[in-house]
């Protein structure tokens, strides 16, 4: 049965190994390496799936739900929203598959999915706090007013789970605006195009929104990872 | 190029998106500016501390109504 397959193969990968492989890098420098998702069978797994392989569906659903539920809470930062985004993406996705090309990664045209429901979510519950098309040209304050340096290796003064609290708490801060455009692009790995695609919006809107996000949140983590502010 | 100049383009330079010319503006400011310097270091590691980070827990409980609701609808589907 679908349940019984799901339940049996639905292991908790490493949160924690995988946050602490995230953290623990102290490399400077945010080069992407291809996602560990992408793996070299998708393809396979989709075409059985559209040919009316349940079991390979299933074992897309174990591949991405731990994602999919990340992307749609930081979207919506409401659980139920969330939870209701997600099975509606998975739904969508298992009933569209035949629009689903190839030429395309399964995993990124999930995410469209998912950040879709999401955000449709999330404009329900804050309908004015979320702009639908050109950059946001506000004040300028996000421009940093003192710079001061991190040390070396600032995020390795912390625990892990001190760091987790850390980084989910100021990203909490962001406006949804900037949030969920963050959240694709940085944390999710989306291309522009594919950001601005999934939000319809323009490019130069993802970009400036992304600017804004990516200051700010430096500037909320320099409370507390300043040199002076922890040794 | 002045501070500002690197502040405005600091996401499209750490992306790669910029055009040759002016990445060597801005590099050019960045040997003489200490400010910008650290800005573009810790722009960077900001993007690479949140990339593919595991900030959400994924609850069994919320596991297992995906998994209950998606057999149920794909069951209903298939009928």
């Amino acid at each position: 049965m679908y349940c019984a397959t799901l339940a049996a193969q639905s292991i908790q990968p490493g949160l924690l190994a995988n946050l602490a492989r995230t953290l623990t890098l102290s490399t400077p420098n945010p080069h992407r390496l291809p996602s560990k998702v992408a793996r070299e069978d998708e393809h396979l797994l989709v075409a059985a799936a559209k040919s009316g392989d349940i079991s390979a569906f299933e074992e897309l659903v174990n591949r991405y739900e731990r994602k999919i539920f990340r992307l749609t809470m930081n979207i919506t930062r409401n659980r139920e929203d969330a939870e209701d985004a997600m099975q509606d993406a998975f739904m969508k996705a298992y009933s569209h598959l035949d629009k689903f090309h190839e030429d395309s990664r399964f995993y990124t045209w999930l995410v469209r999915i998912a950040a879709n429901e999401a955000l449709m979510r999330l404009r329900k519950r804050r309908p004015n706090q979320i702009s639908l098309d050109e950059p946001i040209e506000g004040e300028d304050d996000f421009i940093p007013q003192q710079i001061q340096d991190w040390g070396p290796s600032p995020e390795q003064r912390y625990a892990q789970t001190e760091m987790r609290d850390i980084l989910r708490s100021v990203i909490d801060e962001l406006p949804p605006d900037f949030r969920v455009v963050f959240v694709l692009r940085d944390v999710e790995g989306l291309s522009t195009e594919e950001t601005a695609d999934a939000m319809g919006i323009s490019e130069a809107a993802v970009k400036s929104r992304l600017l804004r996000a990516r200051l700010k949140l430096r500037q909320k983590l320099d409370r507390h990872l300043r040199q002076d502010g922890k040794h | 190029m002045n501070c500002d100049g690197v502040i405005r383009r600091v996401s499209s330079y750490i992306d790669g998106e910029l055009e040759a010319t002016v990445v060597e503006e801005i590099e050019l400011h960045l040997k003489q500016c200490q400010d910008c310097t650290i800005l573009v270091q810790q722009t960077r590691l900001t993007v690479h501390l949140y990339y593919d980070s595991d900030l959400v827990d994924f609850p069994v409980e919320v596991q297992a109504r995906l998994h209950k609701t998606l057999r149920r609808k794909i069951d209903e589907s298939r009928k």
